[in-house]
C-alpha cells in the first residue's frame, strides 16, 4: 500500500519543483497515516525528520555548502567589515575597535575612483553590446546548414580556452604601432592613415582592450545563441519562408525576439566578466594602466595589494560586489520566477 | 513556361550568391580568430632581426628561422608548467568531487528548501574574486600553513601552492555543482525511486547509479575547471610570493615584462604556457563548449 502510494506520488514528482514538495509532505503523511494512535503521530514526526531526506542528503551537499560558503560569502562578509576600518601599510591586522564609512567618503572625493568606474561602466557596456552582436552574427552564419561546422565552431570558440595572460602578449603583439598585424594590415590594404599606436595612445586603450575582449568572447556568445536558434522549431522557419518574407526580416521579426533568454544569460556572464576583469589589463599595462584604461577590478589590486590601503581596497571590492549583485540579483529572480532553479 | 524556368535559374543563382557570401564571411571571421595565433606562431620561429624586417603574419625568411626562442621561452617556463600541473589537477579533481555531491544532494534527493541554497551555489559563481582578495590574504595569514606542515618538509615546501589548491577547489565548487546539477536533473527520477523502494540508501544511490551515469558530465566539468585553473592569474598573483612555487601564468607575466622587445620569445612563451590547455580543448573541444555553456 504504502510503496504503491510513494509510486504514485513519485511519478507526479517528476513534473518538476511543486511536484517534488508534495512528494515529502506525502511521504511524512503516509508515515502519519499508517499509524492511527495520536501519541504516535508525535514520535513519528520526530523519525520522519531524522529519517527524512533532507538529512540524509546533508552529508553530501553541506561539506562543499561550508567550504564553498566560508570562502565565498564568509569572505565578502569579512572584506565588508576591513572596508570599515583604517588598515594600512605595515599594520598585520586591521584595527576592529573603530569601525566607519571613511573609506567610501575617501572613495566619492578620489578623481581616480571616479575615472575608474565610469571606465568599468564603458567597458561593461561596450564590451558587453560588441560581444553580443558579434556572436549572434557567427551564430546566425554557423546555423546556415554549412559544411565544416564543427571545425569552425571549434576555431570561433578556441580563444576561450586561453589564458587572459597569453591573449594579452598575443594583442600587445598585434597592437605594435610599427610591427604589428594590425597596423601592417591597415597599411596594406591602403588605410595606413587609419594606424595608431593602440595601446599607448590614451584615446584607444579602452577600445583596443574592448576589441581583444570581444575577439576571445564571442566565441562563447555563439556557443549560447547556437543553443537558442537550434531551440526553435523549423517549422517558424518555413513559415516565414512561405509567408515570402526576406532572410533578414524573419530574423529580425520571428527569429531574434525569441533568442531573448539566450540574450539574458550570456549578457550576464559578460556583464559580470567586464566587473572582474583583471588578467587582460594587468598583463598588459600592469597595475597602473593611466587614467583612460584604469578600471575598478585593477585599482583594487593596486591599492590594496601594491599601495597596502587594504581597506580602500576592500571598499572598492565592496562596490564591485554591489555592481555584480546589481547585475546577478535581477537575473537569479527571474530565473526563480521562472522556475529555473 | 520558358518564363518560369529563368525565374527559377534565377532564384538559384541568388542562393548561390548567398552561400558564397556565407562562407566568405565564414572565412573571413575563421582569419579573424586565428590572426593572432598564426602571427604569433610565425614571429616565435623568427630570429630578432627577421621578425623586426617582415611581415607579422607571414612565414619567416629562410635565413631568419630559428627555434632558440622556443628552448629559451621553455627554460625560463618549466618551473612554472610543473607547478601549474600540480596545482591544477588536485585543484581540478577536488572541486569536481565536491560539485558532483553536492549537486546529488541538491538534486536527486528531494527536500524543502533546496533552493536558497542553490540560489548561494549559483550566485558563487559569478562573484568578482576582487571582492574576496583582502580577507583572502589575511586568512591563509593567520591559517600559517606552512607552520601547520613543518613536520612534513615536502608539504612545508608546497604551502602556498596547498593553500592556492584549496582556495581554486573552493571557488570551483559553484560551477562544478551547477554543471552537474543540469545533468543531474536529467536523470529518470522513477528509476531512482524503484531502487529506493528496493532499499537502497542515499549514498548507494550515488555509489550505484548516479557515479555511474556520471562519466560524461565529470569530462565536461574537469576539462573546463582544468583550463580555468591553468589559466587563472589573479590568485595565483596575491597568494604564491615565494618564487619556487611561481604558476605559469605568473611566469608568463614575469617574461612579457623582462624581455619587452623579444617578441620572438614572448610568442613561444605564450604557446608553451597555453599548451596544455589547448591540447585539452583540439582533443574534447564539444566538452569544452558545454562547460562554456553552462556557465549561464
Amino acid at each position: 500500500m504504502r510503496g504503491f502510494i510513494l509510486r504514485l506520488l513519485g511519478r507526479t514528482g517528476d513534473s518538476g519543483g511543486a511536484g517534488a514538495d508534495a512528494r515529502t509532505d506525502g511521504d511524512a503523511r503516509t508515515d502519519g497515516g499508517t499509524t492511527t494512535q495520536e501519541t504516535a503521530v508525535g514520535q513519528s514526526r520526530l523519525t520522519s525528520v531524522l529519517d527524512s531526506e533532507f538529512v540524509r542528503s546533508l552529508p553530501f551537499w553541506l561539506p562543499a555548502a561550508l567550504f564553498m560558503g566560508l570562502f565565498v560569502y564568509g569572505a565578502i562578509g569579512w572584506n565588508f567589515v576591513i572596508s570599515l576600518t583604517d588598515w594600512s601599510g605595515l599594520q598585520p591586522d586591521p584595527d576592529y575597535g573603530t569601525l566607519g564609512f571613511e573609506m567610501y567618503g575617501q572613495m566619492l572625493s578620489d578623481p581616480t575612483f571616479i575615472t575608474a568606474a565610469r571606465n568599468t561602466v564603458v567597458l561593461l557596456v561596450a564590451f558587453t553590446a560588441v560581444t553580443l552582436l558579434l556572436g549572434l552574427v557567427l551564430a546566425i552564419l554557423v546555423d546556415q546548414q554549412i559544411r565544416f561546422e564543427n571545425t569552425l565552431r571549434t576555431i570561433y570558440l578556441l580563444p576561450m580556452s586561453l589564458s587572459f595572460v597569453v591573449t594579452a602578449i598575443f594583442w600587445a603583439w598585434m597592437y605594435n604601432p610599427e610591427i604589428g598585424v594590425i597596423n601592417v594590415f591597415l597599411r596594406t590594404v591602403g588605410l595606413g592613415y587609419f594606424a595608431q599606436a593602440w595601446i599607448s595612445d590614451p584615446q584607444f586603450k579602452l577600445a583596443a582592450v574592448i576589441f581583444a575582449l570581444m575577439w576571445q568572447f564571442s566565441g562563447y556568445c555563439m556557443v549560447v545563441y547556437l543553443a537558442g536558434l537550434r531551440a526553435i522549431p523549423t517549422e517558424q522557419y518555413e513559415a516565414a519562408k512561405t509567408d515570402g518574407a526576406s532572410s533578414y526580416r524573419m530574423y529580425r521579426r520571428v527569429i531574434i525576439p525569441q533568442l531573448r533568454a539566450s540574450t539574458t544569460s550570456a549578457a550576464v556572464v559578460l556583464m559580470v566578466f567586464a566587473l572582474k576583469a583583471f588578467d587582460f589589463l594587468f598583463v598588459l599595462f600592469g597595475p597602473v594602466p593611466g587614467p583612460s584604461a584604469d578600471i575598478l577590478s585593477v585599482m583594487m589590486f593596486r591599492e590594496a595589494f601594491r599601495s597596502t590601503n587594504w581597506a580602500y581596497g576592500s571598499a572598492i571590492a565592496t562596490v564591485l560586489f554591489l555592481m555584480a549583485l546589481g547585475v546577478i540579483g535581477p537575473y537569479l529572480y527571474l530565473q526563480y520566477t521562472r522556475g529555473d532553479l | 513556361m520558358s518564363n518560369r524556368r529563368e525565374t527559377r535559374d534565377e532564384s538559384r543563382f541568388d542562393i548561390d550568391k548567398r552561400r558564397v557570401g556565407v562562407y566568405a564571411a565564414l572565412l573571413a571571421m575563421v582569419a579573424f580568430y586565428l590572426a593572432p595565433l598564426e602571427s604569433g606562431l610565425m614571429t616565435a620561429f623568427k630570429t630578432q632581426d627577421a621578425f623586426f624586417g617582415s611581415t607579422p603574419f607571414a612565414p619567416p625568411p629562410p635565413s631568419g628561422v630559428t627555434v632558440a626562442p622556443w628552448f629559451e621561452a621553455w627554460s625560463r617556463l618549466q618551473q612554472g608548467v610543473f607547478n601549474s600541473i600540480l596545482l591544477a589537477v588536485p585543484a581540478t579533481i577536488l572541486s569536481a568531487i565536491f560539485g558532483s555531491l553536492a549537486a546529488y544532494g541538491l538534486t536527486n534527493v528531494n527536500w524543502r528548501g533546496q533552493v536558497a541554497v542553490i540560489v548561494l551555489f549559483v550566485a558563487g559563481i559569478f562573484v568578482p574574486y576582487q571582492s574576496v582578495l583582502v580577507p583572502l590574504t589575511q586568512f591563509w595569514t593567520m591559517v600559517d600553513l606552512p607552520g601547520l606542515l613543518a613536520a612534513v618538509p615536502v608539504l612545508a615546501d608546497r604551502a602556498q601552492l596547498i593553500e592556492l589548491i584549496l582556495t581554486h577547489t573552493a571557488y570551483g565548487i559553484p560551477i562544478c555543482t551547477i554543471l552537474f546539477r543540469s545533468y543531474y536533473a536529467t536523470i529518470d527520477a522513477e528509476m531512482l525511486e524503484a531502487a529506493r523502494l528496493d532499499g537502497a540508501t542515499v549514498g548507494r544511490i550515488y555509489w550505484k547509479i548516479i557515479l555511474p551515469l556520471s562519466v560524461p558530465i565529470f569530462a565536461v566539468t574537469l576539462i573546463y575547471q582544468f583550463t580555468q585553473i591553468w589559466n587563472d592569474l589573479l590568485f595565483a598573483l596575491v597568494i604564491l610570493s615565494d618564487p619556487s612555487n611561481q604558476v605559469v601564468t605568473l611566469s608568463l607575466n614575469q617574461l612579457k615584462g623582462s624581455m619587452v622587445q623579444q617578441y620572438n620569445l614572448q610568442m613561444a612563451g605564450a604557446f608553451v604556457a597555453a599548451l596544455p590547455t589547448l591540447v585539452v580543448y583540439v582533443l574534447f573541444g564539444e566538452q569544452f563548449a558545454e562547460g562554456v555553456a553552462g556557465e549561464s
